[in-house]
């Protein structure tokens, strides 16, 4: 099933001691049933391991649904500190009956498979090793009554027996439950009870025929691990955010979660409880959106965060605020669209919906983050762009950044004050008088005032009907034209004002590379894997839109440039050509949109299999092929999660849900 | 334009401005258009109770209704935001400034129709603002379709017969949780003013359901939304007076079985004299009753249907301090190096 290319490789122990043993690069699968508790004993996993000094990554693949459908908990260990999705793992913990036959031909030979022992049978290959734990015993000898405590014992039993055959240290997964549980002793101590017990009875009864370790590093050393969600909420907070409204929707909920977390600790008296924020629970994204929009016409520093769904009906209002020229700002945490989609999968396809959302003419600033670091940075930097540009910009997040933990080097603190923009006090108005739409200094941005301004003149109507320089109605021909003349220079000052792009130009690179968001990591590991075989890649990250000069001068250096995306047509791509289209033919699209985090394997195929192709497709037809998919490429395209399982029963082609899919996912912490 | 409330040369009010500084452009709506009468006395009021016009907001959404605040408050602050959709962006913009003052105008359409949904969920939160739905049964910028409060069997000439039940905008704001819940007729300016005082004294929000005739689309004289049927049918609950709360006001010489005094938020009072001498317009469910009765027998009654004082308001129950959060400085609301370390160095 391995390619050879990048995956499953053994490699030698650094210290030559075991011959065979692969050492800090290896894969780990967890499956388990929703709802069980096992995000607990997953994420004590991951965070022992950063603990250790490894680089790992977390990604948690998880049904759209509270309790009973499959999830499945991916841990990448990789000592050369790579954090994309694998296609395959090399160990994997069975805890889910009905998946139990798929999870194990996924396998790679040479494999590891933890089971719950007390099941009658297990499909059996006799090129993995299989390792039984008696799960039941150690529940009975736990004496619970509840069932959900049942399951979440269970799930702790994993926890002891991988750490006996990795070897894990136990005092690393002490620390990460007092980490996960912040800290309250007696909760650890109960869990480690069983992870011990677990523990011993593996040592006791297990022989580590494998070669698969951990071992300490110090690759992590003042690190930090958090998801992206809570990075940007952070961010948002050192933006000084003052007001938040949003509607409950996977997966954007956390960000809220965080918000409040953060605001309360952090902007509220602990002595009066008076605070320095307001966040509303809205009945809907049209009401949430609504508030935002007045908040940031009063001069409140307003947020909302929400998902592909809420966009859509957040349409009317973001077109208001693009008109009417109010800050906002609007996390987009994507995730599989169109319509409900996979409320619980990651994509990058709010692109060109984002960017253009509104009737009419309208252009939106959007921020990419890529990263924990760029959560943060992008969280308070939105604020100052939103106010900067009085209109909405949008940050496009996804669920993988979004939800699954992450290294990063620690966050630095803003280095300029808040920038908020173009507002006169009421001296500046009798100073200067005030036309609120009146572009004074060229760059297409006029000045505002705020609700409360005590100057007589101060005071105007903001409305989302045709207005002149002095924001009255009006239906004028030349008032229309020079409004949206204006706007539009604007835009192109954003062009100036966002962050731009991130480009890495090695010596003797053939190719070019774009690509933008959580795609980072695969491409990373991509570029290093094509240069080791012989093929050296130019790199242009997007942080932004609308793009700048460097952008267009990337692209022109360069005779071929593949567009790597998370959606089915090449999104990112076609928003480019459209507005290059004199070096579009330039461009290769290389999109998928499968509903799981992009591998470095995908992307090396992908560009392999073309570049290989080239050539003759050149003399062919003399213009690139749009969209290669991974129908294109050779292999086993059903490596990812639930592919293999029958349809209808595996509770990832029929979810099952209300079709209303807003409820928040239950992470079981406690 | 209609103007009824032209004022004598050179008369200020207590804080030295004019009725002249209160007005707004001239009106485009129709003549004899029933908002026009009503955004005449929000002037009236405006000018009479002092309200300084940096402290008042003015919102709405789109329909005939919502162009009215232009027309009144030049000096003051508005959006006129998106179909159905002011209730939200009042929320915002009254979170954002929540020492400002707001009044919000809203009609039929928006507020029983499109927009009912933020209707019902402004006023659960209670954010303090005067919310007038100018209520005339009809769409009129679309020349005459039937609105969610038009009569049951109702018949217009463009529309044709109306087959379904009225939305009752009082009733809604009742069930919904609004403490102070008034109908009047723009044809009763006096009432208007003296209701619209009372609200504007109101700590969360207060509703004001104005029959407001369209002399365009809706105002036969079988229509209970046209000027004739109120002329004809008005029911006013009480004879009602506002007192504001730098005046005396002497309770103890009234007779409890002729007059009703409710203070108000801002220490103001409403004097309710009574008409229906069992009318209790702090029983929630009575007040239910009278206007369930009222619907069913076509009476337009007018007056405050209903008033608890008791809910805080969004800005009270999430602890907002004196300074609105858009006067915040960045040391209040950026916290500092030190904050940032510790949380990096607990998530190491």
């Amino acid at each position: 099933m391995s390619t050879g290319l990048i995956e499953g490789q053994a490699l030698a122990n650094p210290d030559g001691a075991a011959a065979d043993l692969i050492i800090n690069d290896f894969s780990i699968v967890v499956a388990t049933a929703n709802g069980t508790g096992s995000q607990t004993s997953n994420l004590a996993i991951l965070r022992a391991l950063f603990k250790m000094g490894i680089p790992v990554n977390g990604k948690n693949i998880f049904p759209s649904n509270i309790q009973g459908l499959p999830t499945w908990y991916h841990i990448r260990a990789s000592r050369d500190g790579y954090t994309a999705r694998r296609h395959t793992s090399e160990i994997l913990v069975a805890f889910n009956q009905a998946t139990v036959i798929q999870d194990i031909q996924a396998l790679p030979p040479g494999g590891i498979c933890i089971y719950n022992g007390d099941w009658r049978s297990i499909p059996q290959r006799d090129d993995i090793t299989y390792y039984a734990v008696p799960v039941n015993e150690f529940v009975r000898a736990a004496d619970l009554k509840e069932k959900k405590l049942r399951d979440y014992i269970a799930n702790m039993v994993y926890v002891g027996a991988l750490a006996y055959l990795l070897e894990i240290p136990l005092e690393k997964l002490d620390e990460a439950l007092m980490f996960l549980f912040r800290g309250k002793r007696r909760t650890v101590d109960s869990n480690m009870g069983v992870v011990r017990a677990a523990y011993e009875w593996s040592a006791a009864n297990l022989a580590q025929d494998h070669p698969y370790r951990v071992a300490p590093m110090n690759e992590t050393e003042g690190q930090i691990m958090m998801t992206g969600n809570e990075a940007a909420a952070l961010g948002a907070v050192f933006g000084g955010v003052t007001f938040a409204a949003w509607y409950p929707i996977t997966p954007s909920t956390s960000v809220i979660d965080a918000l409040n977390d953060y605001l309360g600790q952090l902007r509220r008296d602990p002595a009066t409880g008076e605070a320095t924020y307001a966040v509303v629970q809205a009945e809907d994204e049209l009401s949430a959106i609504g508030m935002v929009i007045g908040a940031g016409y009063a001069g409140a520093r307003a947020m909302t965060a929400t998902s592909g769904p809420g966009i859509s009906l957040m349409a009317e209002f973001v077109g208001l605020g693009y008109f009417a020229e109010v800050p906002a700002v609007i996390w987009d945490i994507q995730r599989v669209g169109p319509s409900t989609g996979l409320p619980t999968r990651t994509s990058q396809g709010d692109i060109l919906f984002t960017y253009y959302l509104g009737h009419g003419d309208t252009k939106n600033v959007i921020l990419l983050p890529s990263s924990l670091r760029e959560c943060f940075d992008f969280g308070y930097m939105a604020f100052d762009l939103a106010d900067t540009l009085q209109t909405p910009v949008f940050v496009l997040s996804d669920l993988d950044l979004g939800m699954n933990n992450w290294m990063s080097e620690p966050f630095a603190y803003p280095a300029e004050p808040l920038k908020r923009g173009k507002v006169l006090t009421a001296e500046d108005v009798a100073d200067r008088g005030f036309a609120r739409y009146k572009d004074i200094d060229g760059d297409g941005i006029a000045y505002r005032t705020l609700p409360g301004n005590e100057h007589p003149l101060a005071a105007y109507f903001a409305r989302g009907t045709g207005h002149n320089d002095a924001a009255v109605y009006s239906e004028r021909p030349d008032d229309w034209k020079n409004n949206m003349a204006r706007l539009a220079r604007k835009f192109d000052t954003a062009r100036l004002l966002v962050p731009g792009p991130v480009i890495d130009e090695p010596e003797g690179a053939q190719i070019g590379i774009i690509a933008y968001g959580t795609t980072r990591p695969a491409i990373d590991e991509a570029r290093d894997r094509l240069t080791a075989d012989g093929l050296v890649t130019s790199y242009m990250r997007l942080r932004a839109l609308p793009i700048n000069d460097e952008v267009e001068a990337f692209i022109a250096r360069h005779d071929h440039v593949y567009v790597v995306e998370l959606n089915r047509d090449g999104q990112m791509h076609t928003l480019l050509s459209s507005e290059l289209p004199e070096l579009a033919t330039r461009l290769e699209s290389l999109a998928l949109l499968d509903g799981m985090p992009l591998t470095a394997r995908w992307v090396v195929e992908a560009i392999t299999a073309v570049e290989e192709d080239r050539p003759r497709r050149r003399s062919a037809n003399g213009r690139g092929r749009r969209g290669a998919t991974e129908l294109d490429l050779s292999g086993n395209g059903s490596m990812s999660p639930g592919n293999d399982m029958p349809r209808g029963d595996s509770g990832l082609t029929d979810m099952g849900h209300d079709g209303h899919n807003r409820e928040v996912i239950v992470e079981e912490m406690e | 334009m209609t103007d009824t409330t032209t004022p004598r040369a050179g008369r200020v009010n207590a804080i030295g401005l004019a009725q002249t500084d209160y007005k707004g452009l001239p009106s485009t709506l129709c003549q004899g258009c029933g908002h026009n009468s009503i955004a005449n006395q929000i002037v009236q009021v405006a000018y009479e109770l002092n309200v300084r016009p940096a402290e008042m907001l003015k919102l709405s959404g789109i329909g005939c209704s919502s162009k009215s605040p232009a027309y009144f408050l030049g000096q003051s602050f508005g959006f006129n935001g998106l179909h159905g959709r002011m209730p939200s962006l009042a929320t915002g913009a009254l979170m954002g400034n929540h020492t400002m003052r707001a009044i919000a105008v809203s009609g039929d359409g928006d507020s029983a129709s499109i927009g009912l949904g933020q209707f019902k969920h402004v006023l659960r939160r209670n954010v303090r603002m005067v919310y007038i739905v100018e209520n005339n049964g009809v769409y009129g910028l679309t020349k005459g379709q039937f609105s969610a409060t038009a009569d049951e069997g109702q018949e217009l000439k463009y529309a044709g017969t109306n087959e379904f039940p009225p939305i009752d905008i009082c009733m809604e704001a009742i069930l919904a949780g609004c403490g102070f819940v008034a109908r009047s007729f723009s044809g009763d300016a006096q009432q208007v003013r003296e209701l619209m005082k009372a609200a504007l004294s109101h700590g969360g929000t207060a509703v004001l359901d104005i029959i407001s005739p369209c002399v365009a689309f809706n105002n036969a004289d079988t229509s209970t939304k046209s000027y004739h049927y109120g002329k004809e049918h008005e029911i006013p609950l009480h004879g009602i007076g506002f007192v504001p709360s730098e005046e005396e006001i002497e309770i103890e010489a009234y007779d409890p079985g002729e007059l009703r005094v409710v203070e108000m938020h801002d220490g103001s009072w409403v004097k309710l004299r009574k008409l229906e001498a069992d009318y209790d317009p702090t029983d929630r469910m009575g007040a239910m009753h009278r206007l369930q009765w009222a619907q069913e027998n076509q009476e337009l009654i007018t007056g405050l249907v209903y008033y608890d004082g008791s809910r805080p308001s969004l800005a009270e129950s999430s602890r907002l301090g004196d300074t609105p959060l858009n006067a915040l400085d960045e040391s209040r609301v950026r916290p500092g190096r030190e904050a940032l370390a510790g949380l990096m160095d607990g998530l190491m």
